[in-house]
Order: C-alpha cells, then sequence, then structure tokens
C-alpha cells in the first residue's frame, strides 16, 4: 500500500516553501510593526546609579521608553523559576529589566520603541545608565572559592546541591582491588541557531486579545506566561510560533523578558510591536552551556571492570536559574551510560556566575555526563594495560538485563530504567565501521609521514521522550483534507513530515491530503514544548493514537452505510473499502460529511448529511456518547523516559609542525528504536556530530576575569563551517521501546553527545598525553605536549599494567 | 539623526529580472531594504557581520553579503535573491533551480534558515562552470566552505551540490 510510509525516507514536505525563500520566520512578520531595541548591561556585576534617558527623547522616531519603574503588577516580579526541585535550595532569577543589580554583561535595562531598528537603536544609544561596578564570579572554581558573592543573599554562590547515590560508595572504594582519582574540565558553548531569538505582538482593542508569535520551542507555556504576567485571560492569549530558524535548546527557555516585554508594549501602545535579536545580542544576554568541574573517583578489578564510581561535579549555572537544575540533574543520571555501576554516588554543586544563563543546549549535561564516564573507561584501561573497547565490554549492560533499573531519579522525576537496548551490539559494529582493530596499520603509516595517529570511542545512553505528556489532533474534513495538530513546536526536524508519515500510514490516507500544523496555541492548546529529543516519541505517539480514533470512528460510520462490520473495512489511500470486495468502498471525505449530521446544506457534499435525507429514525442523529465530526484527540504520557543509545569512534591525525587535530574518520552506530523516516534521523545524526565535533575543537566562550565575552561574535566563536566537519559514517541498530504504541525512541540530540569524549580520546592516544580539559585547540594541544610536567598516559610512560596506580 | 531628507536617496534596481524603485536611508543596509522596503524576506540575516553567509544575494551574478552592502550601493544592479532562482514555466508556474530541487532530494536543510545563502552562492557557482567537466570536492567545498549552517553538519549540502551539478549537466 502507498500509505503505509512509516519507515520510509520521504522527502520533506517543509522544504517546498523554505527553498523558494516564502519560509516565514519571525522577523518576516509585521513588516509595519514597531521596533524594540535594548539597552543592556555592559558590566558583569553592577548595581544601577541612574538611567538617563535626556538624550533620547529628542530621536525623531522615538515611541516610548521602559525601564524597572514602568513595570507593574507580576510584571514587576522576577521571572519564574520555571523548574523548581527540592534541591535548588537558592533559585534565582532576574527581572524582566534589570532592578537595582545587574548580574552579567547583556542583561536588559531598558527597553526603547521606535518607529524602526535603526531608530530605537538610535535612541538606546543615547540612553546613559550609571552604574557602580561590584566584584565579579567568573568560572566555576572562582564561583565555589566564593570571594564574592554573584547574588548578597547566597554568600556561597551555591543555587544548588543535587546528590544521588545507589549504595555506600566509601566502603565500596575501600574494597576495590584499584582506585583512581582525576579532574577534569569542560567549557562552555552554546546552542547558536542561525535565526536569533524575536517576539512579534499585536494587539486587537476591539476584541481585547493579543497574539504573539515568538522563536520558541514551547508556544502553549509562552503563552501561559504572558497570561499570567500580563494578568489576561488565557483564553485572550494566543501564541504562534512560526518557521523556527534552529532551537538547539535555547528557545525552551521562557519567558524571555522580551517575550513578555514586547507584548506588555504593544497593549500599552495599541500596536505592532516586533523585537530580533541581533546576533551580538544572542551571545550575551541568551544562553549558553557545558561547563563543568569534574571530580572522578573509581574503583575497578584487574579485569577493569568498575566496582564503585564517586562524581563531584561543580556545574556553572550563570548568574540565574530560570532552568532550575535541569543540566546538571542529566549530567548526574546519564554518566551511568550503558555501563554496570554497582555502587555510584554523584554530587553536584550548581554554582552562580556573573554570565550568561546555562540552559540546555543539544544534549543538555549528557555531553559533559558521557566526557566523565568514558574517559574514566579510557583511564581505567590505559592504566591496566587493555584495549579501552576491551574494558567498555567488560562493564556493559547486557541484552538479557532489560529493563535495567539504574536506581537513579531522571530529569523528569521518573526512574532512571532503561527500557531496551542491545549495548555490545553497538560496540561489535562501531568496531567494524571504523576499523579498531586495524588501526596500528593506520597509526604505523601515519607515523612515517611524521603524523602523530589515535583513535577514540565513546558510548552513551540517552534518556528520551520524557513527560509528562503530548497531544495530538487528526480531523478529516468534508473536502477530503486531514488537518493534524499537535501542540509543540518544530525548529527544522521535519515534524511535518514524520507526522503525516504516521497519520497517513495509522488512518490509510496519501500523504498529499494531510496538512500538519504544530506550536500554535489556536490549534492546540495543550503541550509541554520541543527538547530532549522527544517529539518524535510523545507527538508522534498521540497523533498516532488520534488517528487510531479517526480509524475506529470512520469504519463504525462506513460500516452502516455499506452494510457491513467494522472488522470486515479497511482504508486504503483514503477509500473505505470491504476487505477482498473492491468496488465496495466509500471514501473517507464523505464518512467525514456523515459524520456531522446537518441542517443546512452549504454545499454539494453536505447535502447527503442533511435531515430528509439521512433515514434512521430509531436513535438520534448523534448518538449517545459520540459526536460530530470525523475527528479525535489523543494524548500520550509515557510511563518514564525510553532511552536510545549510540556508540561513536574518531580517528584524528595531529600534524606535530602545527598542532592541527584533523578528524580522518569518525563513525556512528545508533539506536533510536523504529524509525519513522530514516532520512530525517541520518540528518540529525550528521547535524549533530557536527556540534559535536565543534564542542570538541572549536566552540568555547571565552569570558575574561571582568566578566566580558570576549568572542560575542561568529568571527571570533568558532563554530564549525564545513571545512571543520569531517565525513561521517553511519550504521543503524534498531531495539524498538517497548514503552511506545510506536515502539520509538528519540534521535534529536545523539549526534552531539559522544563527540568531546571520543575526540579527546583519540587526540591522547595520539600524543600520549592526558587530554583533561575540553575544548582543546592547536596552540592548548601544542603548550600541553611541550610542557614537561603534563601527566604522560600510562602506556605512554612504559607503566601500564604494572599495578601501579596514579 | 534619524531618516529625513537629505539622508535619504530614492534608488532604481532590477530584483528577480523586475524594475523596482524604494527610497531608503542612505544608512540601509541591502539586506534590511530586500527585506523590509520590497518585501522579499527569503534573504536572512543570521549575525549582521558578514560571516554567516544566510545573507547572499547575487549582485550582477555574484554573490554578496546583503547585510555588508548598503541598499544605496546597488543602485542601477541587478539583484537576484532566492526567491529569483526559480524560473516561471509556459503554463504561469514555476520550474525550480537544479540547486533547489537538489537541496529537497538530497535534505540539504532543516530548518532552513541558512539555506537561501546556500541557494544563491551555489547556484552561482554551478552556473559559472561548465557542468560537463568533472565537480572536484574542491569545488564544492568552495561553493559551501563561506556559509554556516548549525543544523545539518554539510554531508548533505555537499551532496546536493553534486546533484545540482549533474542536473545542470544533463539539461545542457
Amino acid at each position: 500500500m502507498t500509505t503505509k510510509l512509516f519507515g520510509e525516507p520521504v522527502r520533506r514536505r517543509e522544504d517546498a516553501r523554505l527553498i523558494v525563500g516564502k519560509g516565514r520566520y519571525l522577523d518576516d512578520i509585521g513588516h509595519k510593526a514597531l521596533a524594540a531595541a535594548f539597552v543592556r548591561s555592559p558590566h558583569a556585576h553592577a548595581r544601577i546609579v541612574d538611567i538617563d534617558v535626556e538624550g533620547a527623547l529628542d530621536v525623531e522616531g522615538l515611541v516610548a521608553i521602559y525601564t524597572y519603574d514602568d513595570l507593574n503588577g507580576p510584571m514587576a516580579e522576577p521571572l519564574p523559576v520555571l523548574i523548581p526541585h527540592p534541591q535548588l535550595t537558592h533559585p534565582r532569577t532576574n527581572y524582566p529589566l534589570a532592578r537595582d543589580v545587574v548580574r552579567h554583561v547583556g542583561e536588559a535595562v531598558v527597553m526603547v520603541i521606535a518607529t524602526d531598528r535603526y531608530v530605537a537603536e538610535d535612541a538606546a544609544e543615547r540612553i546613559v545608565v550609571s552604574y557602580e561596578e561590584l566584584p565579579v564570579v567568573v568560572g566555576v572554581d572562582a564561583a565555589a572559592e566564593a570571594r564574592a558573592s554573584v547574588h548578597d543573599d547566597v554568600p556561597d554562590n551555591v543555587a544548588a546541591r543535587h546528590h544521588q547515590e545507589t549504595g555506600d560508595v566509601e566502603p565500596a572504594l575501600a574494597a576495590s582491588p584499584h582506585t583512581m582519582s582525576f579532574t577534569q574540565y569542560i567549557e562552555r558553548s552554546a546552542s547558536m541557531p542561525m535565526e536569533g531569538k524575536g517576539v512579534h505582538a499585536r494587539w486587537d482593542a476591539d476584541d481585547r486579545s493579543l497574539r504573539v508569535y515568538s522563536s520558541t520551542q514551547a508556544s502553549t507555556s509562552v503563552r501561559a506566561a504572558i497570561a499570567a504576567k500580563l494578568e489576561l485571560s488565557l483564553d485572550k492569549v494566543e501564541v504562534v510560533a512560526p518557521d523556527v530558524g534552529g532551537g538547539f535548546g535555547v528557545k525552551i527557555v521562557h519567558p524571555w523578558p522580551e517575550e513578555l516585554l514586547v507584548p506588555m508594549a504593544a497593549i500599552a501602545l495599541q500596536a505592532e510591536v516586533k523585537w530580533a535579536e541581533d546576533r551580538r545580542e544572542h551571545f550575551i544576554s541568551s544562553a549558553h552551556e557545558r561547563q563543568q568541574r569534574q571530580d572522578i573517583t573509581v574503583g575497578y578489578d584487574d579485569e577493569g571492570r568498575i566496582t564503585a564510581l564517586d562524581v563531584h561535579v561543580l556545574h556553572d549555572n550563570g548568574a540565574y536559574t530560570p532552568y532550575g537544575i535541569i543540566v546538571p540533574i542529566i549530567t548526574a543520571t546519564q554518566l551511568v551510560g550503558p555501563y554496570v555501576i554497582p555502587v555510584y554516588r554523584v554530587r553536584v554543586d550548581s554554582v552562580y556566575t556573573n554570565t550568561v544563563i546555562v540552559t540546555p543546549y543539544r544534549g543538555a549535561g549528557r555531553p559533559q555526563a558521557c566526557y566523565a564516564m568514558e574517559r574514566t573507561m579510557d583511564r581505567i584501561a590505559d592504566e591496566l594495560g587493555l584495549d579501552r573497547s576491551v574494558v567498555r565490554e567488560r562493564n556493559l549492560i547486557q541484552p538479557d538485563q532489560f529493563p535495567y533499573d539504574h536506581h537513579l531519579t531522571f530529569q523528569d522525576g521518573r526512574p532512571v530504567i532503561y527500557d531496551s537496548g542491545d549495548y555490545p551490539g553497538l560496540v561489535d559494529k562501531l568496531k567494524t565501521l571504523v576499523g579498531w582493530d586495524s588501526v596500528d596499520s593506520l597509526r604505523a603509516e601515519a607515523t612515517a609521514r611524521g603524523k602523530h595517529l589515535g583513535i577514540g570511542m565513546a558510548l552513551y545512553v540517552e534518556g528520551t521522550g520524557p513527560g509528562p505528556y503530548e497531544g495530538g489532533h487528526v480531523q478529516v474534513l468534508g473536502s477530503g483534507k486531514v488537518l493534524v495538530s499537535t501542540g509543540l513546536t518544530s525548529q527544522g526536524q521535519g515534524h511535518e513530515t514524520a507526522f503525516a508519515q504516521i497519520v497517513a500510514s495509522e488512518l490509510g490516507v496519501p500523504i498529499e491530503d494531510i496538512e500538519v500544523t504544530t506550536g500554535d496555541t489556536r490549534r492546540f492548546g495543550y503541550a509541554v514544548g520541543t527538547f530532549a529529543s522527544r517529539a518524535a516519541v510523545m507527538s508522534g505517539n498521540a497523533i498516532a493514537l488520534a488517528a487510531r480514533g479517526v480509524r475506529e470512528k470512520a469504519l463504525r460510520i462506513a460500516a452502516d452505510v455499506l452494510e457491513a462490520s467494522p472488522e470486515d473495512l479497511e482504508i486504503d489511500e483514503g477509500l473505505v473499502q470491504v476487505k477482498g470486495v473492491p468496488g465496495t468502498s466509500i471514501p473517507l471525505r464523505t464518512v467525514a460529511v456523515l459524520s456531522n449530521p446537518l441542517r443546512y446544506a452549504f454545499d454539494e457534499a453536505a447535502k447527503q448529511a442533511t435531515q430528509f435525507t439521512t433515514h434512521d429514525d430509531s436513535k438520534p442523529p448523534v448518538a449517545e456518547g459520540d459526536a460530530p465530526g470525523l475527528e479525535h484527540r489523543d494524548y500520550y504520557s509515557p510511563l518514564r523516559s525510553t532511552f536510545a543509545s549510540g556508540a561513536h569512534a574518531a580517528i584524528v591525525e595531529i600534524d606535530p609542525q602545527t598542532w592541527e587535530i584533523d578528524i580522518v574518520k569518525y563513525a556512528v552506530v545508533h539506536d533510536c528504536g523504529n524509525v519513522v523516516n530514516p532520512m530525517i534521523v541520518e540528518g540529525q545524526v550528521q547535524g549533530g556530530v557536527a556540534q559535536g565535533v565543534g564542542g570538541a575543537l572549536y566552540e568555547r566562550m571565552v569570558y575574561d576575569a571582568d566578566g566580558q565575552l570576549q568572542n560575542a561574535s561568529y568571527m571570533d566563536f568558532l563554530m564549525p563551517y564545513s571545512s571543520e566537519v569531517p565525513d561521517v559514517v553511519i550504521d543503524h541498530q534498531t531495539t524498538p521501546s517497548p514503552l511506545n504504541p510506536l515502539g520509538i525512541k528519540g534521535a534529536g540530540e545523539a549526534g552531539v553527545i559522544p563527540g568531546t569524549a571520543a575526540i579527546a580520546s583519540a587526540i591522547e592516544d595520539a600524543v600520549g598525553r592526558r587530554i583533561s580539559s575540553m575544548p582543546i585547540s592547536p596552540t592548548q594541544l601544542y603548550d600541553l605536549v611541550r610542557n614537561p610536567d603534563s601527566e604522560m598516559t600510562a602506556v605512554a610512560a612504559g607503566r601500564a599494567g604494572t599495578g601501579v596506580m596514579a | 539623526m534619524t531618516a529625513s531628507v537629505d539622508t535619504e536617496r530614492t534608488i532604481t534596481l532590477t530584483v528577480n529580472g523586475v524594475p523596482r524603485e524604494a527610497t531608503v536611508p542612505v544608512r540601509r543596509l541591502l539586506s534590511d531594504a530586500l527585506r523590509h522596503d520590497l518585501g522579499l524576506t527569503g534573504t536572512h540575516v543570521g549575525c549582521e557581520h558578514g560571516v554567516c553567509g544566510a545573507c547572499t544575494v547575487l549582485v550582477d551574478g555574484d554573490p554578496v553579503r546583503s547585510c555588508l552592502m548598503l541598499a544605496v550601493q546597488v543602485d542601477g544592479h541587478e539583484v537576484t535573491t532566492v526567491e529569483g532562482l526559480a524560473r516561471d514555466d509556459s503554463r504561469g508556474g514555476q520550474v525550480l533551480h537544479p540547486v533547489q530541487e537538489a537541496f529537497r532530494e538530497c535534505h540539504a536543510l532543516q530548518c532552513g534558515f541558512c539555506t537561501p545563502g546556500f541557494l544563491t552562492t551555489i547556484a552561482a557557482g554551478l552556473e559559472k562552470r561548465d557542468n560537463a567537466a568533472e565537480l572536484t570536492e574542491e569545488e564544492v567545498d568552495d561553493m559551501v566552505g563561506g556559509n554556516l549552517c548549525r543544523c545539518t553538519g554539510y554531508a548533505n549540502i555537499k551532496k546536493a551540490v553534486h546533484h545540482a551539478n549533474a542536473a545542470m549537466r544533463d539539461a545542457q
């Protein structure tokens, strides 16, 4: 059947508009709108002494200026702590516009509204804010030392102490045949979608209602936040995520100050108002992620099996905690990866610094977790003189151990119980794909050319598709068009295509008849959002259930008409027919017409459903418990997350003249359960790997000691161009999830997770020096290898396998 | 300080084959003029400092960063944006440029925000070469190497360049 499209590499339906310039991104909306621009703090930590707007007042085209003093009611309160947690004992959030104190460069202080952006920036430039500078905290170590505080009432800079343990780790370590301890660092990067954030608001004074477009990953929750903050009834606010030019996590945070201030101004000024973030604003006032210090102690036996693991993480959460401690919780709970860890303790101190807030960026704590666990595996292998893949294999959870309970609590408050997987299968495939066992010949060949060659691998398990729920609505119109909607949003993942494939397969209709809408609260009001690789799992399953509901109803109505039993009917190509009896059929669109008993025949088709043409007068036109219309709404709410997995390997070649690090091969084996569209999944993996490579070798937010971001532009923050991204070879494994009707697991973040760990391992293998701080640049690598005090690997030092531990 | 008579200019240019006139402040970027004065929002602005390439348009056939050019600089010139890559067919519809077809076929876009810049740059690159000659990886790298994409990892974009070149060769 042509309508069975689940699993096929269907070409994307959204591309038709995007390749001809007909996409509609935030700044494509509202050409006549007034423009907002912001005066932002130039200091990392300062008290606001005075705001002098006098100089801006004669700028022609200026419409309004807002400071904190102009905020009223809930707007004058701090922004919400979106995800409270009992261990987040000292949550702090900023005000929509700074009140008294600014705590990072880029914090919004004044909003200017003018006739266009140029004029708004002219006026903003003329506003003079006087500051009294305060001591600045940059970096996790300085935060922990706490010689200065980011928040007066949090003197130790600790927002949260998160703690989980699965047993008594100290005696377990003491009883271990070997132990080792080490410290490693990972630095900040950021989502950096090509389209920054943006908000457009339009107040309808007659209807007393507000429509907001936002480049967001969570339109339903933005709507709720706007209603609460601006004291509007929820039914008078609608929020639409238009085409969104990438998200990667940063747009899940909400409400951003601008998401409240722009609608506030639109209402006050009775006008359309728009703000489109520029790139510098995105660098200094959105969100970053990844900086952690990890202190790791591991116990293991002679075979390399881990007996106990104790990890202390110092996590930089930036100046505020609107997104709670989700990122460090994910690090804490995903750290155990695909391994059996008999006793595990993790303690996270999440600390304030005078820098941009830290909230999820694709991977969301998992790249750091993978870096901690996988580098631990590398060190065990090195000390014992064992092959790194062998040590991993000896620690893997085996296929017959599922469901596997780690006895930890995940980011959704649910237990970390792996639903399914085949981790030895991943390692086997990866070793074949990358040529793990024949790397020595490559190494010899590279050495002959004067190059250092190394190989590394990293495995991960990714909790995907967390709840609480998503919903789907499927409606067949009398025209035959099938409308599908879900509340979660899209940022380029191809949801319009994947969800249409699911409906085509479930309902038996041509994909051309299907129209999918995401992230529009006018169409679907209940949703959580797009994050944590959850869209296909959550909305995919909800939409499948909704389509099944429609199918059931269609068969029931058609059975009446065709005088058959519903079980004898099937739907194919939009036609309900008696199985095996071609010609005995009724189009689904006619079923849709009949599903809605009518008094008025507004068109030809409608005549079939009017009161003098339908004849069963033994029951009411709409039967008890039934409803008019061929539509169904359903929700999918999982018991817990489903766990995808994968393995990456990198071969690097290093030029000892320049210390340039060239990735000559990058191999990926991934397992995200049943795949809706393999073309889209591979695209997600490819894109993720590029971000993983960026995070390992290039991307680093460089703050100086004064809290100034030194590389807040694309010129200086090195995101990979095509020249930096290696060719990627991909192999697949399919272990369906038993938790959801479609058997799928999330795929959005997978590609990025093991990059830093695998590449660090490969570099270490190539140069024989411990790599314990990532990302690493050629200059840093040069400094490391020429430093006589830098630590050599046990293998390079010739002491591996001697039983002498570091 | 704001736009006024002596800081504005009226410019005439050809955009996607159509003569257009616009009165713009002299400081107005070409990207903003295309998007907000002429309503051609297919050209996207990703960094406003000439690094990402999302805003690339063709001026007299050559790729330029429209965020690094003032609108007044294109007075009297010919500009092609992503909206102008497709050609009208004889039946009132449009025929996509081979590079547009290739991007869809090869899944060379995800969020689509950077895509217009890639499409214009690659279209210009492929049109300037003899499509029958073997397309080398160096040439492909040259065509895609100056634009940033945060979604795709570039592999499918490179594939699309080959795909489009083959289609243009076959159409010769």
